[in-house]
């Protein structure tokens, strides 16, 4: 087993795998960048070391320095969380070179998945299922019409060269076609200089429902229940549950058996999730697949009482599962919040600042995976993913209780989070009827907020908690200029107080 | 926590020191949503008399942490907090967020007297950027919620609001100024 791991990341993620090496009793090397010295994860950590200046490039992506690191510190392993290094094969590749195990797939894995035309054809091989439709440029008109009739309108002209929504038609009906694909050719042509188009079947108000999977080094590759993760908000999750409210054991065979079929089509190892888009019908198509651990792993570790870091670990350091497929068992319902660091009042816009005041909850099915405290001040110069709050319950109303409840608890003051959107959604028929597609959020964000007209007991508690704060803010003002009351003894008290330790509340 | 004399003390002590120190009587106008309350506040033994708009309201408050009153009214228990965010003071009852302003009327400025400022309020840049757009000129009258200038970040555009329905006093930035975070841009009042 490894005696030193090297976390190259930082925020939530760090603080998450150092606690999985202090359980496995293995030393954690933590890394910070200019900025983040006051970290949690570096006071968390056995050893940290600086690596430069706040921004990505010259400290978290910086595989130099980063290697350096474990070279200086002894690491025996690199895991590189989710995001930064974690999917880039050039890294997984160096530390293999350094002599450091790097904790998640091969780089060959990770090219094979990279490549959207590889994946495909490997899928292909594997007998996966796609979004029907070509996966070459249309030569014609004709053909565009004849395809599209064959896998059936609405259908989604899309640039091969493309991306950002730029050269995408959405067809509904055979008479919008032409006009359609002639728009989208201009436009491919304009915006990269290549007008080759192809045409896929348009999936509407499809769910975003992911599979975790797992693999050791040893051939033995597992599914471990899936994730629906519909709502996001320009293409970004934040919210995530397991189980999915629509599979059923039947239908979480048949995509787990897919996912497994997909991950060893790329001689897959450790762990990864693939990555499905499903239809109003409940069918199921291969979208992509993710080479790393995932923002939303707690969703599955409780539902299945995995631990999905140590058992990363232990993959790296070439142990065999310690389960097979039948034993996996998914219990009870968990849903993850993403609490930001943003407006929700302000288009979300990101909100760095000192955290004042920090109030966090806890209790019965609660997890609570956090990368802030209390004075600490969010540096603006990375994701504001202050923390994952996590409930669990039997069912998904207990968990969606539960949940609620905590971010009644949950307070962080002085600066802006999208706690409130999350009692939005909470409470919205839909989501608590599950009627979920990626689609949700964004319906939801334009409908007129459900603003509540303020109880007048509240307002008068407001007002009478007003006036106290300014009067004892006054008088903190007052005590912390060195006024001394006259005619007390408390300053002797206050010294002898002081003699047997301080108490920060 | 600090003593007077600045030695370290408990919370417990503070807050006894603190509710030693505070003035018998005191008078607020406290506004939420555009509405003024008269608050009368009085230091009664161990306890607090409180009036609001002239009706005597049966009060105990805890101050568990400097931010943070545990209160009573009546048998009715509430948690509340105070927070300060982009020049905007905030008291949450519960999850309930109110925007609160606290003058004291009988202070020579009519302000109260805290750090919280009240009268001219600057609008400050959150974070570094550049101003893209001014969409206000000196002079003009404003809503509270009106946006006054554009400032791009991080790829984004983030529209800057009046925190308050005043007047523009002064744009202190032009178009295309590069601005660092806490920079004033503008002062309404």
């Amino acid at each position: 087993m490894f005696k030193k791991i090297l976390i190259a990341n930082r925020g939530e993620i760090a603080v998450r795998v150092i606690r999985a090496c202090h359980e496995m009793g293995i030393a954690a090397i933590a890394v910070y960048s200019d900025v983040d010295r006051a970290s949690l994860h570096v006071r968390k950590a056995d050893e940290a070391y600086p690596i430069g200046a706040a921004a990505a490039s010259e400290s978290y992506l910086n595989i130099a320095k980063i290697l350096d690191v474990a070279r200086h510190s002894g690491a025996d392993a690199i895991h590189p969380g989710y995001g930064f290094l974690s999917e880039n094969a050039k890294f997984a590749r160096a530390c293999a070179d350094a002599g450091v195990k790097f904790i998640g797939p091969t780089a060959a894995a990770m090219d094979a998945m990279g490549s959207k035309t590889r994946a495909r054809q490997a899928m292909e091989r594997a007998g996966v299922p796609f979004v029907p439709g070509t996966s070459r440029g249309l030569e014609s008109f004709d053909e565009a019409k004849e395809v599209a009739a064959r896998i059936g309108y609405p259908v989604m002209l899309k640039a091969a060269a493309g991306g950002g929504g730029k050269g995408m038609r959405l067809v509904h009906a055979p008479q919008d076609l032409k006009a359609a694909l002639e728009g989208a050719r201009s436009e491919a042509e304009h915006s990269f200089a290549d007008s080759e188009v192809y045409v896929e079947k348009a999936i509407v108000n499809p769910r975003h429902i992911e599979m975790q999977v797992l693999a050791d080094e040893h051939g033995n590759t597992v599914y471990l229940g899936e994730r629906e993760c519909s709502l996001q908000r320009r293409h970004q999750k934040v919210l995530e549950e397991a189980p999915s409210p629509v599979v059923d054991v039947a239908m979480r065979r048949r995509m787990g058996e897919v996912a497994v079929r997909v991950a060893q089509a790329a001689a897959y190892t450790n762990a990864g999730t693939v990555e499905f888009l499903v239809d109003e019908q409940r069918n199921f198509y291969f979208l992509e697949m993710n080479t790393r651990l995932q923002v939303e792993h707690p969703v599955t570790e409780l539902v299945t009482g995995l631990d999905l870091v140590q058992l990363q670990i232990r993959i790296s350091a070439g142990e065999r599962l310690p389960f097979t497929q039948d034993e996996v068992q998914i219990r009870g319902h968990a849903i993850e919040c993403r609490i930001y660091a943003e407006d929700p009042d302000n288009n979300y816009f990101p909100s760095p600042g000192k955290i004042t005041l920090l109030l966090s909850p806890s209790g019965p099915g609660i997890r609570r995976d956090s990368g802030m405290y209390e004075d600490w001040t969010v540096p603006m110069d990375y994701d504001p993913l202050l923390a994952k709050l996590i409930g669990y319950g039997s069912d998904r109303d207990q968990a969606i209780g539960r949940l609620t409840r905590a971010l009644n608890e949950y307070f962080v003051g002085g600066i802006k989070t999208n706690i409130s959107l999350f009692r939005r959604i909470l409470r919205h028929r839909d989501f608590r009827g599950a009627k979920l597609d990626t689609g949700f959020l964004d319906r939801l964000l334009k409908e007129k907020e459900d603003v509540p007209i303020a109880d007048p007991k509240a307002i008068e508690v407001a007002v009478i908690a007003a006036g106290m704060f300014a009067a004892l803010g006054a008088a903190v003002n007052r005590t912390s200029t060195g006024e001394a009351r006259p005619g007390s003894h408390w300053k002797e008290v206050a010294r002898s107080e002081a003699m047997r330790g301080s108490l920060k509340s | 926590m600090f003593s007077a004399c600045g030695t370290v003390v408990s919370a417990s002590q503070f807050f006894a020191d603190c509710q030693l120190l505070i003035k018998p009587f005191m008078i607020y106008d406290v506004t939420i949503d555009g509405k003024n309350y008269r608050l009368e506040l009085d230091r009664v033994d161990d306890g607090w008399s409180c009036r609001v708009e002239g009706r005597g309201v049966e009060v105990d408050a805890v101050l568990v942490r400097p931010d943070v009153l545990s209160l009573r009214v009546g048998n009715n228990a509430y948690e509340v907090k105070h927070e300060r965010v982009a020049g905007e003071i905030y008291v949450w009852v519960g999850s309930s967020r109110f925007a609160v302003e606290v003058r004291d009327p009988r202070s020579l400025h009519g302000r109260a007297r805290t750090p919280d400022d009240h009268g001219p309020r600057k609008l400050m840049a959150p974070m570094p950027g550049k101003i893209v757009r001014i969409l206000v000129s000196e002079g003009a009258e404003v809503e509270a919620g009106a946006g006054v200038l554009v400032v791009e970040a991080m790829k984004m555009q983030n529209e800057i609001k009046s925190p308050k329905k005043g007047t523009i006093q002064k744009i202190l930035v032009s178009e295309g100024a590069a601005v660092n975070a806490g920079d004033v841009l503008a002062i309404v009042e």
